[in-house]
């Protein structure tokens, strides 16, 4: 019983594949339901800084980055979440706040970028400010 | 007798370890346990497992401005001190609270003592308005009446005059949001944060019924974030007041500014301009308080009543902007207009000031120039937050500024410009000095005593903490 409900569960996890500030792609699993700031925190992926508020939309420290179908699939994103993505460095079209993504099905081998940090972003964006 | 730093001598493996084979540590130590200081800390740790870092702080408590300045009905904000806390009790990291640098200790002795010094020690200064009337009773810097509801012991005794019916914010900023929400929220909120108990005793009696929180320029360069702005918005009991005619050319600037300011920009439209639904309007109407901005306004002078002991209003003159966006500018028109009201408070920002003389700083900006977080023409010399930067943006900005300065250090210690080949004695050294000079520092597990003991006052009534005032206090409790 145990083993079948275990490979049940299992079989059921979503596969997330996160890649680094250094461009290295971790690919781990979540379960349906989990935020991706959880999973983060359960496989103890190490990214500098990552979630401060612990989820409770206070910070946008947990911004990711996901391709534009990813993107499409999510959620509809509410007020109080974009007005903490404002705030997040590197904003683009297809930011979300990570501890506000849940995973589901559909989302199976989905991949969300850490954007890169703020000295590379003031770098490139020295010509035009 | 320094009971904290025989202590971290031990873990440290400095004495009672006999020798080591390993090759000896790079010491580094951080000035200031706020954000800066700690995530300055927590990099460098990570970085390299040769890094012992120790942390000087001058208050017996850590965190800075995250226990002293978030608002206390920011809790999530403060969320932070947990990552704070697992930095704090890393085996090659140590807190030394209780130590005033740059008076108990110089920063040239920390020099001397360790590898790399880095300078955290924020901003806590106020920039003040330089106008008539500013040290009348019933103005107050922001910096000072934002310390008093956090319980910073240096603004105990402040104790504001709420007696009046209309409160003026000087600056539009989150602070002075901070501030507004602090006047107005209704106290069944505030009364279950961590706000000081006199604190919540002089809001049960203020009288305290409209707050206008006024800025230099436009609705467009507004300084405070849309998090913010919408929490005034939404907050019980009061209801926004605007002037119409503040608003009238913002429309038109709103189409190629980027997202974050078209949406705040929108928002404080739909605040001041909308007819609201019916169910908004119902709310409204109920409310006991209102709140508004005043725009293109500078203050002239403070003014007292007749008998020239209270403040009675404020003297403000009408601007125009020249040029628009960011950069626009406030210009005088020559006009001039009064607004009556028993207290203001100034949130025109904050400001660092020099610790030690032997420090480079920038008097202009009120920073240490600093190359990437080097302090120029200072080998071995870094800093991080609010005195890099000087005083804006948000915790995440800080950290990661603070992040950029450990790279900074950790790049000079493998290229070698940052030299560790001679043997430095660290905390050693310092807190022999210390106690020759009879400063007794508090560690964090003494810090974790008085945490224990605020917790449970907050307990017994309600509240996630109940601050220890006093210095003094705080000293008594961790070392009871
Ligand atoms: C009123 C207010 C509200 C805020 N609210 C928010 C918020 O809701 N969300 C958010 O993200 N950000 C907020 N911020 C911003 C945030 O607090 C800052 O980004 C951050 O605290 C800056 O960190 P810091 O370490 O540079 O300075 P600080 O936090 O000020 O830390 C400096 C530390 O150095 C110590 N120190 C000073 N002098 C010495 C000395 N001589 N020797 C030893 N130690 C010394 C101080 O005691 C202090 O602990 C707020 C700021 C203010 C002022
Ligand atoms: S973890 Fe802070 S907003 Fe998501």
């Amino acid at each position: 019983f145990t083993a079948g409900t275990q490979s049940l569960r299992s079989d059921n996890k979503v596969t997330v594949n996160f890649i680094n500030r250094d461009g290295e792609k971790i690919t781990v699993k979540g379960s349906p339901g989990d935020s991706l700031l959880d999973v983060i925190v359960n496989e103890d992926l190490d990214f500098d800084g990552f979630g401060a508020c612990e989820g409770t939309l206070a910070c946008s420290t947990c911004h990711l980055i996901f391709d534009e179908d990813v993107f499409k699939k999510l959620e509809p994103v509410t007020d109080e979440e974009l007005d903490m993505l404002d705030l997040a460095y590197g904003l683009t079209e297809t930011s979300r706040l990570g501890c506000q993504i849940c995973l589901t099905k559909s989302l199976e081998g989905m991949v969300a970028r850490v954007p890169e940090s703020v000295s590379d972003i003031r770098q490139s964006n020295d010509g035009t400010a | 007798s320094n009971v904290a730093c025989i202590r971290s001598l031990y873990s440290a493996g400095v004495i009672g370890r006999g020798a080591s084979s390993s090759p000896s540590p790079s010491k580094i130590c951080v000035i200031g346990s706020g954000p800066a200081g700690f995530y300055t800390a927590q990099h460098l740790l990570k970085a390299r497992q040769d890094i012992v870092v120790d942390i000087y702080e001058r208050l017996p408590v850590p965190f800075g401005l995250v226990r002293f300045g978030v608002a206390p009905d920011h809790p999530e904000v403060k969320n932070v001190i947990n990552t704070f806390t697992q930095t704090a009790n890393h085996p090659r990291c140590h807190f030394y609270g209780n130590v005033n640098v740059g008076k108990d200790v110089s920063v040239s002795e920390l020099q001397q003592a360790y590898h790399g010094v880095v300078l955290s020690y924020g901003a806590e200064a106020n920039r003040s308005m330089g106008v008539q009337g500013e040290d009348l009773a019933g103005v107050y810097s922001a910096k000072d009446f934002v310390g008093w509801y956090n319980g910073l012991p240096s603004c105990r005794e402040l104790t504001p005059d709420l007696s009046c019916d209309t409160a003026v914010i000087l600056g539009q900023g989150n602070v002075a949001l901070d501030v507004a929400r602090v006047l107005l929220a209704p106290l069944s909120i505030l009364k279950k944060t961590d706000i000081t108990q006199p604190a919540v005793e002089a809001l049960v009696h203020s009288q305290v019924r409209r707050v206008l929180i006024i800025g230099r320029r436009g609705p467009t360069q507004i300084a405070c974030t849309i998090k913010e702005l919408r929490e005034m918005v939404n907050l019980p009991g009061t209801r926004p007041e605007m002037k119409a005619a503040d608003f009238a050319e913002v429309s038109e600037a709103l189409k190629d500014v980027p997202r974050p300011r078209k949406r705040l920009t929108e928002l404080l439209l739909k605040t001041a301009l909308e007819v609201p639904g019916e169910k908004e309007q119902e709310r409204r109407n109920k409310a006991t308080r209102t709140w508004g901005f005043r725009f293109y306004r500078s203050p002239i002078e403070v003014f007292a009543d007749a008998e020239g002991k209270k403040i009675s209003g404020i003297r403000l003159a009408v601007n125009k902007l020249e040029g628009s966006g960011e950069g626009a500018q406030a210009v005088l028109t020559g006009e001039v207009e009064e607004v009556s009201c028993g207290l203001v408070i100034s949130s025109i920002g904050y400001k660092s000031l020099p610790i030690d003389p032997s420090v480079p700083f920038d008097p202009c900006k009120a920073i240490v120039p600093n190359t990437l977080g080097r302090v120029q023409q200072a080998k071995g010399l870094y800093c991080s937050g609010w005195l890099k930067t000087g005083p804006t943006g948000v915790i995440a900005t800080t950290m990661n500024n603070s992040f950029d300065t450990a790279r900074s250090v950790v790049e000079d210690l493998n290229s070698g410009t940052l030299d560790v080949s001679t043997e430095k004695p660290g905390s050693q050294s310092i807190c022999a000095l210390l106690e020759q000079r009879r400063v007794k520092p508090v560690s964090f597990s003494d810090w974790e005593k008085i945490n224990t003991e605020e917790t449970r006052r907050g307990e017994a009534v309600g509240k996630p903490r109940e601050k220890l005032l006093s210095v003094e206090e705080m000293l008594r409790v961790a070392r009871a």
